[in-house]
């Protein structure tokens, strides 16, 4: 492929973790102190192989490893996996932060990376200050800035406070200042990290417009990593995913996303767990799952589809009062629902006796909007307001709109917004 | 030739590109970025980064004495009143031979680069862990954080020369002639700051320990460069070794400007200290080279 951008090969990246796993820096009495003791025992004993003080408790950590793939012109990559997956590292080597341990990169074309929005910021001066100071560590040239001058404050919309120091903007204004100083940076391509999540709904839209306008009329190439699954499947038309700091699979986007929310097909919509690990001697979690309606398990649900989901949980203890509750949080983070098994029979408590009970509730369809869902689980004692287990990120689901027979849509065809999209029943007349 | 132009640094570096790698069947990449790689366009690279480099620097001369009531007279307040304490001190109560020159000029002329040389230093040893956040979100030649900070106590220096021309017009005392080589130390001091400034803020991203050397450095350094004495009290034998300091070579030469004959070079000296201190910017720059590709992981 000639319009090749961006090549990776075989790029594997390697932290050694020290005794307490963690990356902690070094002091130089511990180096030295080792050092003397190497020494002292090499004088003490001349001849042996190896000092025995070997860095035995060394542990290596694999953060990337054997990572091959290529990004033509103009294409919008989107890198998504779950956390530790890799991300993050693989967007610091690619931006020249932090050196691969093996592999090689090639790169055709100016790069910028936005791994942080305002980085550099400096709190006491103004945002125009801000504004040349922020480009400039971002890659811009001065001339470049001020011609562009004018449309970031525009794009921003802080040109009121333009010479007031940042300290007293609000953090939305602060992130909008940075970012639309990072909207116009003109190089070939463009890594992007998880930074659109911090902006405020309208302008999170903004920006991926902007970027999309960028993009279409200069044919930059991006890579963009998000949790925001709606956001990665709008903005990028292929996908990485990543797993355990490998590839896992490359690929048209949407595909990328389910494999990503379901680990692929069925196999994403149970999960078990082994006793005692969410529980206590009360109540402990077996398993949860995610049917249709026919009983079918699944991860994609068509927006008109209901959502069975069931809980298996075992009982310790006679008499225990239990509720089993679900609740559901969408990609931005947003608790969608919370809902409670709860008859509230007589003392507003529901004895039950030992053994493995089955809860399970239905999520009708047209209820909740477009997008990617993640369930959660509790089991709580209400009465005492104690709490069995709580597990927020059981298991994940999309509810996909196909555009076609979407009663709450309609002939709409553009974005429908909204954390739920209910259909309610509309009653118009005629009054005079 | 017009450095401004980008496409000009573009195509000298695809020519050093071309002549280090030559170029491959997938056509030429802007950019190779593999383990161990010594980057072959250092100086290239540098010459792209210039501007943030100054930008670095009027960020924090900016940034420096805001919400301050006394503003950038601070960096004129400090020279001064250390500069009262030693004239009090040495001159008056201990009575220092002063050389036929007021005193406080003698003092101010030796204090000025010692105070620009040790708060360069102090400045750019934290320059690179004070800055962490920089370091791990984006990507730029790092050196210059070191060097961008040494420009900011330059600037301090220059205001504070002011005062020190203040202080010879009250006292009616002519500079020699030879105040037209002080750039010259001016420089001198700048590569000692900045090369031990190299190596301090790299070691301290490994080992912290060296950030409660510097402090320690700067108070003994007061008390061993000829800051409120002349070296040449120094006794004859002991004065090439001592002027491995390389601020004897720069204070020296300082006052050497300002009092001419009156305080005269002793050169093997200055020899010494220029050694010196082009030894540190050396081995500092090229130390930093080396351990800067691991900063991102252990800061």
């Amino acid at each position: 492929m000639s319009n090749t951008v961006i090549k990776v090969e075989g790029l594997g990246k390697k932290y050694n973790l020290t005794k307490k796993n963690t990356l902690a820096y070094v002091s130089l009495r511990d180096s030295l102190t080792m050092y003397a003791k190497r020494v002292g025992e090499k004088i003490a004993h001349p001849f042996a192989a190896r000092p025995s003080s070997a860095p035995a408790s060394k542990n290596e950590f694999w953060a990337l490893r054997d990572v091959n793939f290529s990004v033509a012109q103009g294409e919008k990559l989107g890198v998504i996996g779950h956390n530790g997956a890799g991300k993050s590292t693989l967007l610091k080597v690619l931006s020249r932060i932090t050196e691969p341990t093996t592999g090689r990169v090639s790169i055709k074309g100016r790069v910028s990376s936005l791994l942080e929005v305002g980085t550099g910021f400096h709190y006491e001066l103004s945002g125009r200050e801000n504004i040349f100071l922020n480009g400039a560590i971002l890659g811009m040239r001065r001339a470049e800035i001020k011609r562009n001058f004018d449309a970031i404050v525009e794009f921003s919309g802080v040109e009121q406070f333009l010479d007031m120091p940042i300290k007293y903007y609000s953090s939305g204004m602060t992130v909008r200042l940075a970012f639309a100083v990072a909207a116009f940076l003109n190089t070939e391509i463009l890594i992007v990290d998880e930074v659109l999540a911090v902006g405020d709904a309208e302008f999170q839209k903004k920006c991926i417009g902007k970027m999309d306008e960028v993009n279409h009329k200069e044919g930059r190439t991006v890579l963009f990593v998000s949790h925001n699954m709606s956001a990665v499947a709008s903005f990028c038309g292929r996908g990485l995913l990543l797993e355990q700091g490998s590839v896992s699979s490359v690929g048209d986007i949407s595909s990328i996303v389910a494999r990503y929310a379901g680990g692929g097909g069925e196999s994403g919509s149970s999960a078990s767990f082994p006793p005692g690990f969410h529980g206590d001697d009360e109540a402990e979690l077996i398993e949860v799952n995610i049917k249709k309606e026919s009983g079918q398990r699944a991860i994609d649900f068509a927006i008109t589809e209901p959502i069975r989901i069931s809980i298996k949980y075992r009982v310790k203890q006679e008499n225990a009062s239990l509720t089993p509750g679900i609740f559901l949080t969408n990609s931005t983070g947003e608790r969608v629902l919370l809902s409670k098994d709860a008859p509230f029979d007589g003392d507003g408590t529901k004895k039950t006796s030992r053994g493995v009970y089955l809860a399970s509730c239905v999520i009708p369809g047209n209820f909740l909007n477009d997008g990617m869902y993640a369930i959660g689980l509790e089991m709580t004692t209400m009465t005492q307001a104690v709490s069995h287990f709580y597990v927020p990120n059981a298991l994940s689901f999309m509810v996909l709109d196909n555009m076609e027979n979407t009663p709450t849509r309609g002939l709409y065809r553009g974005p429908f917004q909204g954390v739920v999209r209910p259909l309610l029943k509309w009653d118009s007349e005629k009054i005079s | 030739m017009n450095l401004s132009d980008e496409s000009f640094i573009l195509k000298l570096k695809i020519a050093v590109l071309k002549a280090l790698k030559g170029s491959d069947g997938d056509g030429y990449y802007d950019m190779i970025i593999e383990p161990n790689k010594t980057a072959s366009a250092f100086l290239i690279e540098l010459i792209r980064y210039r501007e943030l480099f100054f930008f670095l620097a009027w960020r924090d001369i900016l940034a420096r004495y805001k919400q301050t009531v006394l503003g950038i007279a601070w960096s004129v307040l400090r020279p001064f009143c250390a500069m009262l304490v030693f004239t009090v001190i040495f001159g008056r109560l201990a009575k220092f031979p002063s050389e036929g020159v007021p005193y406080p000029v003698l003092v101010f002329s030796a204090m000025l680069p010692w105070q620009y040389f040790s708060n360069a230093l102090q400045e750019s040893s934290g320059s690179i862990i004070s800055r962490s956040a920089m370091i791990t979100k984006v990507y730029f030649p790092r050196i210059i954080m070191p060097a961008s900070t040494v420009i900011v106590s330059a600037v301090d220096f220059l205001i504070s020369f002011a005062l020190l021309a203040f202080l010879m017009l009250w006292y009616g005392f002519l500079p020699s002639g030879y105040i037209f080589f002080m750039p010259m130390f001016f420089l001198l001091a700048t590569i000692s700051a900045a090369g031990i400034g190299f190596w301090i803020s790299a070691l301290v991203v490994k080992y912290r320990d060296f950030h409660h050397i510097v402090p320690f450095m700067v108070q003994f350094g007061l008390y061993v460069s000829p800051v409120g004495f002349s070296s040449s009290v120094i006794p004859e034998r002991w004065r090439l070794l001592y002027s491995l300091n390389p601020m004897v070579g720069v204070i020296d030469g300082f006052r050497w400007c300002i009092q001419g004959e009156g305080s005269p070079l002793y050169l093997p000296g200055l020899a010494a200290s220029v050694v010196m201190s082009a030894a540190l910017f050396w081995s500092g720059a090229k130390f930093f080279r080396r351990t800067e590709r691991f900063f991102a992981d252990f800061i």
